[in-house]
């Protein structure tokens, strides 16, 4: 037990008095989490438009005046002519521009229909998708008002619903996926240069000459990123709930629980690659390159799961992180208890034994 | 010279003494017919060596780099595995009894090998606790050692200076008083004065009844152990004491010197009649075929070819000299 206690607080020095350690255990989360939850979003603010009005009348106004209220847009001018529409396209960045006919109003009245031209840039669908599309319901909404007004009585219009996250805000989707992104690659990194590390500054040579067992030095070397992952998560947690405004529906302490178990998987795993590499190099490059990409391809945080081909689905139920994703997102969105992911749970359970037992058989006791 | 003479006198009852000695003591560390080859057998590191360290004896292996003294020590630590032959330490086979060996020997790798970013404190008591151990236990052991990194106690292991270092290593693998001692090459990149102070501090500890194993490049350093093997390409050419291995020497060995060295060593070496010469400092060392040549003769020839502040005398040989010769007939 002292031997022990005496390990892992050596391991303590190191990650200690290694400034750069430090940085990357503390820097990368929380730039990961602020670059993520603020940059890289799929919400659309501000987007800029531009308006031909050739009705110039009440319900053209009051179309535009909706426009650009909505933080979505941003109204960059009211064009006069066609001809200038393309040119604001090419030259200003127009994301989208409507135009409405001469009689617009007059044309609704009195023959019930009216026609507007909505012109998107095409060159980015997604964009062009959302922007249309929300356009539009700008529109239906002040088709119904007049309705309303004239006491029509029947008028269908669909309602949807955002269950979960009703803003659509970006943040809600992608903190889950960060946390287990920043998780997995701090842990893994960390414990890959560990014993990698001790290899190669020969310490390794005298610490085999000792009495001591490989379970102890494995188990010793995971405990201090232990404590400082649990850190880690704090400061995603708080981070993702005061600035990106994220909600913790569920049981604190459940995901928090759930975030050890994951941390520890992600710890065995870099104790893996620490016992199989023989440079600190060849570790590194194994953790981020096998870590960092299949998360994010696979999670299904940037890239829908569902819309991948079968075998590459398949694939995805061998990263841990997309477990730990689901479980995450059900704890702290949709405020789902332990029944609900019980599953996921063994699965991150299954996997964190699996990469412990092979750590600690893949660990040489002599030099090669 | 007269200090030379007392101390090959003294060599001379002591190996008297220790061949009678070992006779009857107890085998420490026996190798039988080890071989190791690297890179799928296409390299030899060692090549059927075979040798045995008495308890309490302070043992050497002398050569080169790449002779094959590390493996050999990594093979005693348990750190490889030989292809074949056998070895055991303190009776325990290096196979087999792997753990135990790992619990009682001490083992100073040839590269500084402690944690830099721990203090000489930290190290100190890591290594006490990795060994079940506690500093306080064995302080009389590391005392004459440790007091001299004392004031350094605080500083960082990789802040020390070279022979700071190699002190802090050898107190971290005397820390859980091992009976057997491997040292691989301790003094190698250590200044003159540390390397004295070091085999000093050998010495004290041979008083201890540990039983040392040191590797070393150094050739003026073999005299200081009880028995030397000499390690060449993997091979042992020549195990005994360092006073029998002068003794054997073949020949009568002349230092040659005269104004202008590199052509002297050019005329000699092209000389049919002398058998070696080797460039040593000031002077070359020199023999000649089965004494055919007298030193007159070759002090006329040398003359004869010009040489001025001609000097030539008979010396008695270095192990550095019987190494080259070992060498040289194989």
């Amino acid at each position: 037990m002292k031997q022990f206690l005496s390990f892992v607080r050596k391991e303590f020095y190191h990650v200690f008095r290694d400034s750069k350690t430090l940085l990357m255990l503390f820097g990368i989360p929380i730039v990961l989490i602020v670059l993520f939850g603020f940059a890289v979003t799929n919400e659309i603010k501000n987007a800029k438009i531009v308006v031909c009005d050739y009705a110039k009348d009440p319900a053209s106004q009051e179309i535009v005046h909706k426009l650009s209220v909505s933080e979505t847009f941003h109204l960059d001018k009211t064009l006069l002519s066609y001809s200038q529409m393309e040119e604001a396209f090419k030259k200003e960045n127009i994301k989208l521009a409507i135009i409405f006919p001469a009689n617009f109003y007059k044309d609704l009245l009195h023959l019930n229909k009216a026609q507007v031209q909505i012109i998107a840039d095409g060159s980015d669908p997604n964009t062009a998708n959302t922007l249309t599309n929300y356009a539009i319901s700008v529109i239906m909404e002040y088709q119904q008002k007049l309705m309303q007004d004239n006491n029509i009585p029947y008028s269908i219009a669909p309602e949807i619903r955002m269950l979960y996250n009703p803003e659509l805000k970006g943040a809600i989707n992608f903190v889950p996926g960060i946390m287990a992104l920043v998780l997995l690659l701090v842990c893994v990194l960390m414990t890959a240069v560990s014993i990698v590390r001790e290899k190669e500054a020969g310490t390794m040579e005298v610490l085999l000459v000792s009495p001591f067992s490989p379970f102890m030095v494995i188990i010793s070397k995971a405990i201090p990123y232990l404590v400082l992952s649990l850190i880690n998560l704090a400061v995603i947690l708080i981070l993702s709930v005061t600035l990106l405004g994220m909600p913790i529906n569920g049981s604190v302490w459940l995901l928090v629980a759930e975030s050890t178990l994951f941390i520890i998987c992600a710890l065995s795993l870099g104790l893996l690659i620490s016992n199989v590499t023989q440079s600190q190099q060849t570790a590194m490059l194994l953790a981020v390159m096998g870590m960092m990409l299949p998360t994010m391809l696979f999670t299904g945080f940037m890239f829908p799961l569902e819309n991948m081909p079968k075998a590459l689905q398949i694939f995805s139920n061998i990263v841990p992180s997309k477990w730990y994703y689901i479980i995450v997102k059900s704890i702290m969105i949709k405020g789902l208890g332990f029944s609900a992911i019980w599953k996921e749970t063994l699965i991150l359970f299954g996997a964190t034994c699996f990469f412990l037992v092979v750590s600690l058989r893949s660990f040489k006791i002599r030099l090669s | 010279m007269e200090s030379w003479k007392l101390k090959m006198e003294n060599d001379q009852k002591y190996s008297q003494l220790s061949t009678i000695h070992s006779q009857f003591s107890i085998k420490m560390v026996t190798v039988n017919n080890i071989v190791k080859a690297y890179n799928k057998g296409e390299v030899k590191a060692v090549n059927d060596v075979s040798f045995e360290v008495s308890k309490g004896e302070l043992f050497g292996l002398i050569g080169a780099d790449g002779a094959g003294k590390t493996s050999i020590f990594r093979i005693l630590t348990t750190l490889l595995l030989p292809d074949s032959g056998t070895a055991s330490v303190n009776g325990f086979d290096v196979v087999k009894d792997y753990k135990t060996i790992r619990k009682n020997v001490g083992y100073m790798p040839g590269k500084f090998s402690l944690y830099q970013d721990l203090s000489v404190e930290e190290n100190l008591n890591f290594f006490a606790t990795v060994f079940n151990t506690t500093v306080a236990e064995n302080y009389d052991l590391v005392k004459d050692i440790y007091v001299q990194l004392e004031p350094f106690k605080t500083r960082r292991a990789g802040k020390l200076s070279g022979g700071m270092k190699q002190k802090l290593a050898l107190c971290c693998a005397l820390i859980h008083r091992p009976t057997v001692l491997f040292l691989d090459e301790p003094t190698t990149g250590v200044d003159v004065v540390s390397r004295k102070e070091f085999w000093e501090m050998l010495k004290s500890l041979k008083q201890q009844g540990i039983t040392i194993l040191v590797s070393t490049p150094y050739m003026d350093e073999a005299t200081l152990c009880e028995h030397i093997a000499l390690i060449q390409n993997g091979s042992i050419m020549s195990i005994d004491t360092p006073y029998n291995i002068i003794k054997k020497f073949p020949d009568t060995l002349f230092a040659v010197r005269a104004d202008n060295m590199g052509r002297l060593q050019n005329a000699l070496r092209n000389n049919p009649q002398i058998k070696s010469c080797f460039s040593f400092g000031d002077f070359h060392h020199v023999t000649m075929e089965n004494g055919k040549l007298r030193m007159e003769n070759l002090v006329t020839s040398l003359k004869n070819d010009g040489f001025n502040d001609l000097e030539i005398k008979e010396i008695t040989p270095t192990i550095e000299d019987c190494f080259m010769n070992l060498m040289d007939n194989k």
